[in-house]
């Protein structure tokens, strides 16, 4: 098992420390530890995309990272990608454009995408394609993932303002409810 | 009170809501992170469960002795399968097959036997994940180790070790029904036949017969969630479980069934589910975590790796079909025979039914043929996978119909088109078929501009395909409806959403009720809070649940109708409702919309709050088509899809842009069956491709865009004609690339995967010359 070990991060634009041991992954401590849950696994063996996080500008696949190599490292995951009133163009893309449907994926393929429209906006299908290709989807043919991420770019040159778009659902809350009525269950 | 509007359904009538394609209800939890899936639960005290598999494919257990692993600290519960009471109760039997209680509990944790390389022996649960698995290891199982059967041509042959002695075959001629036992003892669980005419006479008639052999390789549905669920038994005697599944009130009876307690005293609650295809319609570890956390005090979590789910779950079935068309030289198809060999895995229940039932059924065949074989092997056992058993066949009916067209120089659309089953045509289970929009997909097919574009550049070939799917439904949906103050409503279903059914439902609740499909507000939840429901399959949620719901809705608005004749002081029979707007008959000025009179309602007697179920026959049937272009490397043997159209007959899209999702996504799905998904099995049964690196699925690379034609002729079983559309788009690509690969490389595709090494070999014995 072995000593626990202190590490600390910048989660989010917040820092972050905690405490872990040293064969845990990044995904574990993300998911286990701090309880962001949002970052995904579906292989924990880097070849499906769903635990994608940005650390440092780059992505990786964090079930493919010891948690202990977090420390002093500034990290992205989903649960940070939307403004405080709104959400990320490529959200609002992925909701308009119908780009998920069971949703696990989905996680890893708005913050693999994000690292890529930081830099290249104008990315055209083929650079997109490619940029993705680490990303599992069983369910969407990827046509409309594409498509979501080709309209976001757009978005991201038209300015934040589009971005900042609330209410996707008329203000209405909407969502999911599994797990809401269980009283017993952490929130992050 | 009158409803006025038009009843007619389909295409022919205008609506506001159904149509459209309004974000879902369920889409920022699920952009944000928010949304909670199978593994996404903590909790107090949560314990880790594992699970410890078999290294063996066949295999008694002498003994299993989990002492050390008991000592080990950490360690809070220990289980095998002698803790199932289920066990003890009951001999292994199978009957029943699909939902038989005993045989679900020895696949999830064996008894006597192992029967597959990855089948659970034993579970664990420890304050981590790591000190369970740690544990795993210390627990130490005698197996006395038997030959392995491992593919159905093994488990065929006469002398073959019997993988359950006590498994005698049945035989049957309905889907739907167990069949006579014929009390010989096989492996082969049973035999399915269908026959129309005679077929001696029908293939005397015919000009042009062709006859292939056809295989297929295991393949997996490639959920992205690995199975998780959380289990916690309470001082009280009831158990709460969390899981990730597609039907609750399975898995409720199931645990009840293994653990010998009430129905009543299991509550399932529904996460998120990660992708299912079939494949989550039945659990393996809510049984065992159950008794994890009976016998420790603690919740206990169970979340299977990868590898666990390529080992411990179902794919689906490696298959043998034999297929024989024969046509006169007009192209009318005089007689065809069907042979369907399907691996069940280790128990029996393979979806050979289900190809059995569709391989022919979008012809018109006076003289057929059809027998379908249920065998046992040594390896997983098989689960649904969309369109159930259906690819399988049509893998093979729509090759020979290929050749059968070349062979008559036909255009290979014009011989489907000249033999497409129409209503009332027999299909080969001897059910005329309803009305159905087989024909109208055709044509479509063959006036899209793809089917005549020109295919230009060398090594590139065309093909299609059609697929029929039999949609299933009418095991059971309920749905209650809550009016809100504000005039919203809440409607209520326990019908897993698995990729967009909480908004397809809101949208037709909204039809019904006159308002946006933003002001419904669709809930998924527990068992103890809604009426019971079957699961999520058989494309049949928008259909059934659906039906619930706009059923609930109209009785919502007979009972607003009622308040608004206490306003008006008048019957409730001179309330009428149009267009969202309720109105009196004597006093065209007394009108209300919904909102307004959502308002009222506590002033008027009390909350609307409405419940209906439906229980009916099925969606019915409907046909997929696909025009795809590849291009094949001649160097490598790579397959390249450059162009790919599919078309569906979905009754009525409800949600248009995620009925064109189902059919891209259920291409991708074919397409990688197709080109390079398949179990690898050693000699001894064991899967040496255990990973995503090593199972390939197609990636953002591997595909260009799918274009989506979506065709709507009315299913008038459904008031808004709506058909199902999750499983029909899997069934062609499979035949319609293999066609494809023909064309491009003159080399007929007799097995899947048409991997680059098995494509060069089949361009070197199919065109010697040519080298």
């Amino acid at each position: 098992m072995g000593e626990r070990v202190h590490v600390r991060t910048n989660i989010n634009g917040d820092a972050a420390d905690f405490l872990c041991e040293p064969r845990q992954s990044l995904l574990e401590a993300l998911r286990d530890i701090l309880g962001l849950t949002g970052t995904k696994e579906g292989c924990n063996d880097g070849n499906c995309g769903a635990c994608t996080v940005i650390m440092d500008g780059r992505i990786l696949d964090s079930c493919c990272v010891l948690a202990v190599e977090a420390e002093g490292k500034t990290i992205t995951t989903i649960e940070g990608i939307a403004p405080l009133d709104g959400l990320h163009p490529i959200q609002q893309a992925f909701l308009e454009e119908a780009a998920l449907q069971c949703g696990i994926c989905t996680p890893g393929f708005i913050v693999a995408a994000k690292a890529l429209l930081d830099r290249e906006p104008d990315a055209d299908e083929a650079r997109i394609r490619h940029w993705l290709a680490g990303n599992l989807c069983r369910c969407t043919g990827y046509d409309k993932i594409v498509r979501a991420v080709l309209k976001a770019g757009e978005m991201m040159k038209q300015g934040p303002a589009i971005g900042q778009r609330a209410g996707v659902l008329g203000g209405k809350a909407g969502g999911t409810e599994a797990g809401k009525s269980v009283e017993d269950v952490y929130m992050a | 009170m009158t409803i006025t509007g038009e009843r007619g359904v389909g295409a022919s009538r205008s609506y506001k809501v159904v149509g459209t394609s309004p974000i879902r209800h369920d889409g920022v939890d699920k952009v944000t992170g928010r949304a909670r899936y199978g593994a996404d639960i903590n909790m107090a005290g949560l314990l880790h469960g594992k699970i410890l598999r078999s290294p063996h494919a066949h295999a008694r257990i002498r003994s299993i002795d989990t002492s050390k692993a008991e000592a080990l600290p950490g360690v809070r519960a220990v289980a095998t399968a002698k803790d199932f009471p289920i066990v003890q109760m009951q001999e292994l039997d199978f009957g029943g097959a699909q939902r038989n209680s005993r045989m679900m509990a020895d696949n999830d944790l064996a008894y006597r036997k192992v029967l597959y390389q990855g089948h659970a022996v034993a579970a664990v649960a420890a304050t981590s994940p790591h000190i369970a698995e740690e544990a795993l290891e210390l627990i130490k199982v005698d197996y006395e180790i038997l030959p392995t059967v491992l593919t159905w041509k093994d488990a065929m042959k006469e002398n073959a070790p019997l993988l359950h002695e006590s498994l005698t075959k049945r035989f049957t001629m309905d889907r739907s029904s167990q069949g006579k036992d014929t009390g010989v003892r096989s492996n082969v669980a049973s035999q399915i036949q269908f026959k129309l005419g005679d077929i001696e006479q029908g293939f005397r008639e015919a000009d042009v017969t062709v006859e292939r052999e056809f295989t297929t390789q295991t393949v997996h549905q490639g959920y992205i969630e690995p199975f998780a669920c959380t289990a916690s038994w309470g001082p009280d005697g009831r158990v709460t479980i969390w899981t990730s599944t597609q039907g609750i009130f399975g898995i409720r009876e199931t645990v009840a069934g293994i653990m010998d307690i009430a129905e009543s005293a299991v509550k399932v609650v529904p996460m998120e589910v990660g992708g299912a295809f079939g494949g989550k319609g039945i659990g393996y570890m809510e049984p065992v975590a159950a008794v994890l956390s009976k016998k420790s005090g603690h919740p206990v979590k169970m979340v299977m790796s990868r590898k666990e789910v390529f080992l411990g779950t179902g794919p689906t079935s490696a298959a043998f079909m034999r297929c024989k068309i024969g046509a006169d030289k007009s192209g009318k198809i005089t007689a065809a025979k069907l042979h369907l060999v399907y691996e069940a895995g280790a128990y029996p229940g393979s979806p050979v039914g289900g190809g059995a039932s569709t391989g022919l059924s979008a012809y018109k065949i006076d003289n057929v043929l059809i027998d379908g074989y249920d065998v046992v092997c040594n390896k997983q056992k098989t689960q649904a996978y969309r369109a159930p058993g259906h690819p399988q066949a049509a893998f093979a009916v729509e090759q020979v119909l290929d050749e059968l067209a070349e062979k008559l120089g036909m255009d290979p659309m014009d011989l489907r088109l000249k033999n497409v089953a129409r209503q009332g045509d027999r299909a080969p289970t001897g059910v005329p078929h309803a009305r159905v929009g087989f024909k109208e997909v055709m044509e479509a097919m063959k006036a899209h501009p793809h089917y005549s574009a020109p295919l230009e550049g060398i090594n590139r070939g065309r093909g299609i395909a059609v697929g029929y799917r039999l949609n299933g439904g009418g095991s059971g949906s309920s749905a209650t409806i809550n009016v809100n103050a504000d005039g919203t409503v809440n409607v209520i279903t326990g019908s897993m959403d698995l990729s967009g059914t909480r908004v397809s439902i809101a949208m037709q609740v909204a039809e019904v009720l006159g308002i946006a499909a933003e002001d419904v507000l669709p809930q998924v939840v527990d068992t103890d809070s809604v009426g019971w429901t079957g699961g999520s399959g058989g494309s049949r949620i928008t259909f059934d649940t659906g039906r619930a719901a706009i059923s609930g809705a109209e009785d919502v608005l007979r009972k607003m109708a009622q308040r608004a004749a206490l306003l008006w002081d008048v019957q409730a029979e001179d309330v009428q409702f149009k267009d969202g707007v309720f109105f009196c008959a004597k006093n065209p000025k007394d009108k209300l919309s919904f909102k307004e009179l959502a308002g009222k309602l506590m002033a008027t007697g009390g909350p609307v709050t409405c419940s209906a179920m439906d229980k009916q026959g099925g969606v019915g049937a409907q046909l997929a088509g696909n025009i795809v272009d590849v291009k094949v490397d001649p160097e490598t043997g790579k397959v390249d899809i450059l162009r790919y159209t599919a078309f569906l007959d979905v009754g009525k899209a409800v949600h248009p842009a995620y009925v064109e999702g189902q059919i891209q996504g259920g291409t991708l799905q074919g397409i990688g069956w197709a080109l390079n998904e398949e179990y690898f099995f050693t000699p001894a049964g064991a899967m040496a491709n255990s990973s995503f690196l090593d199972y390939r699925m197609p990636t953002t690379l591997d595909l260009p865009m799918i274009e989506a034609v979506i065709i709507e002729v009315a299913n008038p079983r459904h008031p808004f004609g709506v058909r199902g559309v999750g499983e029909g788009p899997i069934v062609p690509p499979l035949a319609a690339v293999a066609n494809a690969v023909y064309r491009a490389t003159g080399a007929r595709m007799y097995g899947l995967p048409m991997s680059p090494g098995a494509i060069l070999e089949a361009v070197e014995e199919q065109q010697p010359k040519k080298r």
